[in-house]
């Protein structure tokens, strides 16, 4: 039986033989279409897998030359230390062989999963380190995200159909205020006033449930903003297409129009820029969580920084490139199932 | 289309699922702490913050003062200091000294227990300060271990650890043998590199210091626990022998490295003790008359290096003209805020001379004189054949309040001597860099004293490790050698005050003040002090 070309369309209506066949062709070509899907899915997730492998790859060699260009070293202190002192150090923590062998051995520890022991504390290894902080700075990032997509979108949207009316110039406000206002400033207002002054909230650590509001407000307002600013430019583009026009002029209602075409195209530009979003804030905000002390990533990547605690650096380097490609990969495939026009073919040229 | 409104609920699903587990986590995390306090609701706790994570609680592998602070209420050393700064018998009940200098014999006290129970003895001390000197320990403060005979030899797998000048001849008797006289061995015996670890828990699981658990000590506390970058808590130990006088039942350590948060948390009672205060707090609370401010004393000099093998300030002339053109009255006033004494010399306040305070002794060892300096400044370039100064900076590394002094220092030179400086900031790091590369005109430096003795600011000797101005001098250098070589008190200060003299005559380096160390305490705390080269002690505080 051929089955490769379909004869569905030109089947002629009236002959109840050749549709029940047809229907059958139909059929088939389904479970073909979506065997095919599942399939070149698979092989486009194969292929981006090996391509994060190899990002990781790259970011790891750059991350480590850079690394060991830069001046200073994780021993320095104000003063030297004797000579033997040093020494000693150095030899503890294998620094004393040819970078190329640290190199080589590192790489044999990452694919262990092993990122090795911290230099400036021997009380916790780096592997403990992302154990602990990664929960805790997503737990964070993914309390001030919905905070953030939920009154961003509301925003947003409530400015574009409310263009240059007070709603709008309300929400502009917020979005400059949420922008230019950087963040360690609001937490420093917010602590000042709902901890000390009201005594609602505790003023830091990480504890209760408690704890965690005022951290994720103050962490949630820049993207909060953001997405209210992308979202109204994005509205007031859909609302000005042809096919928003057709939908009214179809005599659908206006909130019809509104939810089911227009926001949902609008959302597109949002997911885009979600995904880098996410992967920022879930991968821990040093500032934040310093000023909160939280005992999340962020600031184990930069204190790892200053300190030149190498294999801190390498581990959470690792972590954020890993979280990054893993987001930008579901931001890809969350636009084949929102937008229709883009598809995963995953076909080799 | 109805796949696409699916996929947004799953997207929405999996994120109110993502956040619905970790609001478990949390929960699980909040019962425990209200269980935490609610046993010790009747019981004294104190709440203090330590800043940062400790990065060991291991003596021998403790790197600064993040470790040292739980280290000095955890463990107890040969000897400990008074809120006078004296020193007293610790672990030790008397010691006694050979005529040489060189053999220091120490008596522990009868029945002195670990936290565990075990007894402790001298062969613990034995042992602890071999390990740290052990090479393979890779100790950070083990060179504090090099007065001991064959120290250094060891530590640089150069010597046996048999010929290591430590031995405890019998269990209640510890041999101590120096490599040269050490008027000032008593008190480095107070530090914790000094301090005993039990031997038999160290052979038996090396990793006894790495957990709560298993933490074994001495000292009047107990580490109790050890959540990594949250907190640490400390209770009384049952084991000590002074036991009657400690009344706090246990301390908290908060580990916020903020110190405008850590503030707001003293402001909100989550904290009984703030240190170290914001600059500008320090400001407004130096000129109250707040009683919970208390002004503690520091073992420690703010200054600017020279390069002396840079043209001119290869000059002592030129050095001294820059020194006496800036006004640190006003430095301390208006721009550091916390009470700090202006510096003319490098020896801070409240190091003990043969009678008296060292640096009272000394005075002021040169004035501000615009005048002076401007006629210095004309002569010393002369010298060097030049009309005026080449472009030239002051590096310092990355700190507002490193900055706001270079910039107070800047606008002095500009307007007492009509001489530009341009500011230059680097990371800590690549200052460090920087300074040992002597790619640097001026540089900012601190120190802080190691131990309570002038010798610990004896930095400038030729090719000294902490001489990054390159300077050098042979009556300093001779100085030092003479004052090295006596146990006679008043012949060694004297020798130290002549060679702080030297030193500053030339002016290798540009003094600005001396640190204080402003802290504050809830008014129903009380017997906490601060020793002058360590953090506030509360071992003997009470709560009301």
């Amino acid at each position: 039986m051929k089955w490769e070309v379909c004869p569905i369309k030109d089947i002629p209506h009236f002959s109840i033989a050749n549709l029940n066949i047809s229907c059958i062709h139909f059929r088939f070509q389904l479970l073909r279409k979506s065997m095919i899907g599942v399939i070149t899915m698979l092989r486009y997730t194969l292929n981006r897998f090996k391509w994060a492998i190899i990002t990781l790859w790259a970011v790891i060699t750059l991350t480590f030359i850079i690394m060991h260009t830069i001046p200073g070293n994780p021993f320095a202190k104000e003063g030297a230390m004797p000579p033997a002192v040093y020494e000693n150090l150095q030899v503890h923590y294998g620094l004393d062989k040819p970078l190329l062998t640290q190199y080589g051995n590192y790489l044999l520890e990452v694919v262990q999963f092993d990122f090795g022991p911290s230099l400036k504390s021997s009380s916790i290894s780096v592997n403990d380190y992302i154990l602990k902080g990664f929960p805790v700075s997503l737990h964070l990032g993914a309390q001030a995200l919905v905070i953030a997509i939920f009154f961003g979108l509301i925003l947003g949207v409530v400015a574009s159909l409310k263009r240059n009316k007070w709603p709008d110039y309300l929400s502009m406000i917020i979005a400059i205020v949420g922008i230019s206002v950087p963040n360690f400033i609001l937490a420093t207002i917010l602590i000042n006033y709902f901890a000390i002054k009201w005594n609602i909230f505790p003023v830091a650590t990480w504890a209760t449930w408690q704890h965690t509001i005022l951290p994720s407000i103050a962490l949630s307002m820049m993207p909060l903003a953001f997405i209210a600013r992308l979202m109204r430019t994005s509205m007031l583009e859909v609302m000005g297409q042809d096919y928003i026009l057709t939908a009214k002029a179809k005599g659908l209602k206006r909130s019809g129009v509104i939810i089911k075409h227009a926001i949902r195209n609008a959302l597109l530009p949002i997911i885009t820029v979600l995904g880098i979003l996410t992967a920022n804030i879930v991968t821990g905000s040093f500032i934040i969580e310093r000023i909160f002390g939280i005992p999340g990533m962020g600031d184990m990547f930069v204190k790892g920084i200053s300190n030149r605690d190498y294999p801190v650096i390498l581990g959470s380097t690792i972590v954020y490139s890993a979280v990054l490609i893993l987001l930008i990969f579901i931001v890809d495939i969350a636009y084949t199932l929102i937008d229709p026009r883009i598809k995963v073919t995953g076909e080799k040229k | 289309m109805k796949k696409s409104k699916f996929s947004v609920l799953a997207l929405l699903m999996a994120i109110m699922l993502m956040l619905a587990a970790c609001n478990g986590g949390s929960k699980e995390t909040s019962n425990e702490k209200e269980g935490g306090s609610g046993d010790s609701s009747g019981s004294k706790v104190l709440n203090v913050n330590n800043s940062s994570e400790p990065g060991s609680l291991h003596p021998a592998n403790a790197q600064g003062t993040h470790e040292s602070w739980i280290l000095e209420h955890t463990f107890e050393g040969l000897t400990k200091k008074t809120e006078e700064g004296k020193i007293v018998p610790g672990s030790a009940e008397s010691w006694e000294i050979s005529e040489d200098g060189l053999t220091w014999t120490f008596k522990l006290k009868d029945g002195l227990k670990w936290s565990n129970g075990d007894p402790l003895t001298a062969n613990d001390f034995e042992y602890a300060w071999k390990y740290a000197l052990k090479p393979e320990t890779a100790a950070d403060y083990a060179y504090q271990l090099y007065y001991l005979k064959g120290g250094e030899a060891y530590n640089s797998k150069k010597g046996k650890e048999e010929d290591v000048g430590v031995k405890a001849t019998d269990e209640h008797t510890l041999v101590v043998t120096l490599e040269q006289p050490t008027p000032y061995f008593l008190d480095l015996t107070s530090f914790y590199t000094f301090y005993p670890i039990n031997k038999k828990v160290q052979e038996e699981n090396p990793k006894w210091a790495l957990d709560a658990k298993t933490h074994v000590s001495n000292g009047p506390f107990k580490l109790t626990e050890w959540k990594h970058k949250e907190s640490l808590k400390i209770e009384k130990n049952e084991n000590y022998y002074d036991k009657d006088k400690i009344k706090l039942d246990a301390v908290n350590f908060a580990l916020i490295e903020d110190e405008n948060t850590a503030w707001q948390m003293y402001q909100s009672g989550e904290l009984d003790l703030a240190y170290p205060l914001p600059v500008d707090i320090q400001g407004q609370m130096v000129n109250s008359d707040d009683k919970e401010f208390k002004m503690g004393k520091e073992l420690a000099v703010y200054y600017y290096n020279f390069n002396t093998e840079v043209k001119p300030f290869n000059n002592a002339k030129v050095r001294k003209a820059l020194s006496m053109a800036i006004e640190r009255q006003k430095i301390t006033e208006n721009v550091a805020q916390g009470g700090q004494k202006p510096a003319f010399g490098v020896v801070p306040p409240g190091i003990p001379d043969a009678s008296g305070d060292f640096q009272e002794n000394t005075g002021n060892l040169f004035k501000e004189d615009v005048t002076e300096a401007k006629k210095l400044l004309k002569e010393g370039l002369a010298e060097e054949g030049m009309k005026e100064l080449p472009e030239f900076s002051i590096l310092y590394n990355t700190l507002d309040s490193h900055k706001k002094i270079a910039e107070a220092v800047q606008g002095m030179w500009r307007d007492n001597l009509g001489v530009e400086v341009t500011l230059e900031n680097a990371e800590f790091q690549v200052k460090l860099d920087r300074e040992k590369a002597g790619d640097f005109e001026i540089s900012r430096a601190g120190w802080v004293g190691d131990y309570v003795d002038p010798m610990t600011f004896m930095l400038w000797e030729t090719d000294g490790a902490y001489n990054d101005a390159g300077w050098s001098n042979k009556e300093y250098d001779n100085l030092l050698k003479e004052a090295k070589s006596t146990m006679d008190p008043k012949e060694r200060m004297d020798a130290l005050h002549k060679a702080e003299k030297v030193m500053i005559d030339e002016m290798p380096i540009l003094p600005v003040y001396f640190y204080t160390k402003p802290y504050m305490v809830k008014s129903n705390v009380t017997g906490v002090f601060a020793p002058i080269n360590a953090y506030p002690n509360f071992i003997y505080a009470d709560k009301k």
